[in-house]
């Protein structure tokens, strides 16, 4: 049967971006290769098409990246903040100018829907330059005393689910407070923060302020470890999080990290549903569930379970899968292989387990990494299902009774980024939220985001924040 | 050189984002500081005022409502296109004020810097401000900085420009809307500052800029019922006295004059001086004291 909503192919055009067949590094500002000369391939996780090949970073392009930095840092520190300041204002009109291009190139190389790069990723990521560009000459009115300095070199690994966006989060209040930094994007996604390198150029950046290495776990590990390296930041997972945190105990390091996550939604039997329903595929759906803070648990009150789950699957029912360009998707590939085969075997656990699980009816494209939004129910707090955090697609559905029991589930983990609280109760919200163990609750909404808005988490979730005047902190000697 | 005549301009009031005449039909002369005839700029009278507070009312609501981002990039856009025309302000800040061209290039830099340091501030006055309070109770308790509606802004006499700026970019970058009244002598950086504006992304109305003599045209302003604050500084003394008390009698906000050098680090008291702090209760509920402990 043809739907009568059927929609006609709405491509964003590919020709706004022009990707080179080979980059190098980015280092004391000029592309290079690496020492050992080694290059990887970077693909497009839509059509497993190899879109470019880049230079691996080793150890010794760590050590000669951070060196730049090191002496960039002497007179990048010394400039008054008001020309810091005019340097990321540069920066952060630039991308606006060039966002449909970087756009267009991150879903490229990422798989998500160019819907959410368009409005989503890019704006952000120009936002945060914004906002960090103006705290460059008002770092004494920020809370941390008269005239706070500088760390140094900073060490920044990030990961492949926001890959501009984190760099964004990384670079801009790493340059406004007045540090220099060593960038490794993840391998399967270097392209953004490579066309990045090009924009610190137009923006007339010095050589060495920015450092960008494209790399594997090695090269990150090595810029952690680099003893000349002052500040370590990384986002990603919570494994590799604590073995950064062994790796820099005993030194002066200064670290934060925005690890892993399993996000509760609770929705309370007088939440507006159909909203909730929105807010619960934004949470969990929104990037293929390749989020952090993604709302991965659904905790709804037992009297509405029924009415919400119809209405949920209903809603999936309609979400468009396919080509991540196409203007109308809404769900786009997986980021690798690897980690699509990290969530079939998580989701097969959670049947072998004894959930019940449920697909929404999708076709699957043929090439590429691909996995339909999915749910299960008749899950339990012991299940792995609602213990480790998946990364993709799939809601972990459990019911509650009371509110006191909602808040026990929901910290019920390891981990305590983010939650969710669905009720028309004011008073509730605020409750509810302040028994939380989470760093970002969000009432009515999910995954809203703003550069003014400390994030981060807390348990097994990292600590330090990214955001608002609080993520100053992190680059500062206070 | 070529023979060719210059073509004059005729400097209007920026009013509503118009460039209109002063209703009274009235000029006078400007010149520079060798008495050398300049322009002639509008003299503005007391319905061009009370028409100057209407637009800054009407676009009150929009311009507050923008979100700080938003605010900011527009003060952003005007110091991107200042630098565009740079040279323009630099000669009429030299004719003006009677100084060397390199003097009135630095007025000029500092202004077009001050725009992107207030740029800056629109989105962190409100955390750097405002905040959580912790009252001894089950209360949700939130203070934000608000603007306080129009501000009259009587514009110090002797700065032209970097003055100008001083005391206009703080009032507007908090969501204010203002009526200026440029330095009497000195007028023409100012009128030609609105052009700018007119072209910056600064919706009508949120900038309003007059011209004249500054005694005639404070004074109803002062008196003005639907005018919530006013900066005295480019009043002498016993005018601000004058005007302080014509203030009161709707309790206007005022920020009286005092010796400011202005090529300094400008702080924030120029922000706070026209903002209000709103306090915000709501009950948090109770779960019972078991709550959680993991």
């Amino acid at each position: 049967m043809t739907s009568p909503f059927e929609y006609a192919p709405a491509p964003e055009s590919r020709s706004v971006v022009d990707i080179a067949p080979s980059y190098g590094l980015f280092i004391d500002g000029e592309f290079t290769e690496a020492a050992d000369g080694k290059v990887f391939k970077t693909v497009s996780p839509a059509t497993e098409e190899v879109l470019s090949e880049v230079a691996q970073a080793g150890e010794a392009d760590v050590d000669r990246a951070v060196r730049a930095a090191r002496k960039a840092f002497e007179t990048w520190s010394a400039l008054p903040g008001a020309e810091r300041a005019k340097y990321l204002f540069r920066i952060a009109r630039i991308i606006q100018e060039r966002s449909r291009e970087l756009a267009v190139l991150e879903t490229l190389d990422n798989g998500k829907p160019i819907k959410e790069t368009r409005d989503a990723d890019l704006p952000l990521v120009a936002a945060h330059f914004f906002y960090y560009a103006g705290w460059a000459d008002k770092l004494d009115h920020a809370g941390y005393g008269k005239n706070p300095a500088p760390l140094g070199v900073a060490g920044q690994v990030i990961p492949w689910n926001f890959p501009l966006l984190m760099l964004a989060w990384k670079i801009a209040p790493a340059l406004a407070t007045g540090n220099t930094v060593v960038l490794k994007p993840a391998e399967t996604t270097p392209l953004s923060a490579l066309f990045f390198a090009d924009i610190c150029r137009q923006a007339g950046l010095p050589n060495g302020v920015v450092n960008i290495l494209p790399g594997y776990g090695d090269a990150g590990a090595a810029l952690t470890a680099h003893p000349d390296v002052d500040k370590v930041a990384f986002t990603g997972s919570t494994a590799v999080g604590k073995a950064i945190a062994r790796q820099v105990a005993g030194t002066d390091k200064k670290v934060t990290l925005e690890l892993g996550g399993k996000g509760a939604n609770i929705v309370f039997d007088d939440a507006p549903i159909d909203q909730a329903v929105e807010g619960i595929v934004t949470g969990i759906f929104f990037n293929q569930g390749q989020v952090c803070c993604a709302g991965s648990r659904l905790l709804v009150q037992e009297s509405i379970q029924e009415e919400l789950l119809d209405s949920l699957k209903r809603r999936l029912s309609t979400l468009r899968l396919g080509d991540p360009l196409d203007k109308n998707t809404d769900i786009g590939a997986i980021n690798s292989a690897e980690q699509l085969a990290r969530i079939t075997a998580l989701a097969d656990t959670g049947e072998a387990e004894g959930a019940e699980r449920w697909s929404a009816p999708c076709e699957l494209p043929e090439n590429g990494y691909w996995f339909a939004p999915t749910l299960f129910t008749n899950v339990t707090q012991a299940h792995t299902i609602a213990r480790d955090e998946i990364f993709g697609p799939v809601l972990s559905v459990l019911s509650f009774r009371t509110p006191d029991e909602a808040v026990a589930k929901a910290n019920n983990t390891q981990y305590g980024l983010s939650a969710g609280i669905w009720t028309e109760k004011g008073s509730r919200i605020l409750a509810v939220a302040n028994k939380l163990r989470a760093g970002v609750v969000w009432a009515n909404t999910f995954n809203k985001f703003d550069p003014t808005s400390p994030f981060g988490g807390y348990k097994e979730s990292g600590f330090g924040r990214e955001g608002g005047r609080h993520g100053l902190e992190a680059y500062l000697d206070v | 050189m070529s023979d060719r005549l210059t073509v004059l301009k005729t400097y209007k009031l920026y009013v509503g984002g118009k460039f209109p005449r002063s209703e009274s039909g009235r000029v006078y002369e400007v010149n520079d500081s060798k008495g050398r005839w300049l322009a002639n700029a509008p003299l503005a009278s007391r319905k061009d005022a009370r028409d100057a507070v209407v637009a800054a009312r009407k676009a009150f609501g929009g311009w507050s409502g923008a979100t700080a981002y938003n605010r900011g990039q527009v003060l952003y856009r005007v110091a991107e296109m200042l630098e565009g025309r740079k040279d323009q302000f630099v000669r009429e800040v030299r004719d003006a004020e009677g100084i060397s061209k390199s003097e009135a290039a630095a007025q000029v830099d500092a202004a077009i810097d001050r725009w992107v340091w207030y740029a800056g501030w629109t989105d962190k006055i409100a955390q750097v401000m405002g905040g959580a309070n912790p009252v001894a109770g089950p209360f949700f308790n939130l203070s934000t900085p608000e603007p306080t509606g129009v501000v009259t802004v009587v514009a110090p006499q002797e700065s032209s420009f970097l003055g100008l700026v001083s005391v206009l970019a703080p009032v507007i970058a908090t969501g204010n809307t203002a009526v200026v009244i440029a330095s009497e002598r000195f007028p023409l950086p100012a009128l030609s500052l609105g052009e700018v504006l007119a072209t910056s992304d600064v919706p009508g109305g949120v900038v309003n800029i007059l011209t004249g003599k500054t005694a005639e045209i404070a004074a109803p302003l002062a008196a003005h019922q639907d005018v919530n604050a006013i900066d005295l500084t480019g009043a002498d003394a016993g005018l601000a006295r004058e005007l302080e008390v014509a203030a009161a009698d709707n309790l206007k906000r005022v920020l009286r004059p005092q010796a400011v050098d202005f090529s300094a680090d400008p702080g924030t008291h120029r922000l706070t001086a026209f903002l209000e702090t709103k306090t915000v209760w709501h009950p948090t509920g109770s779960l019972g004291a078991s709550g959680s402990a993991y």
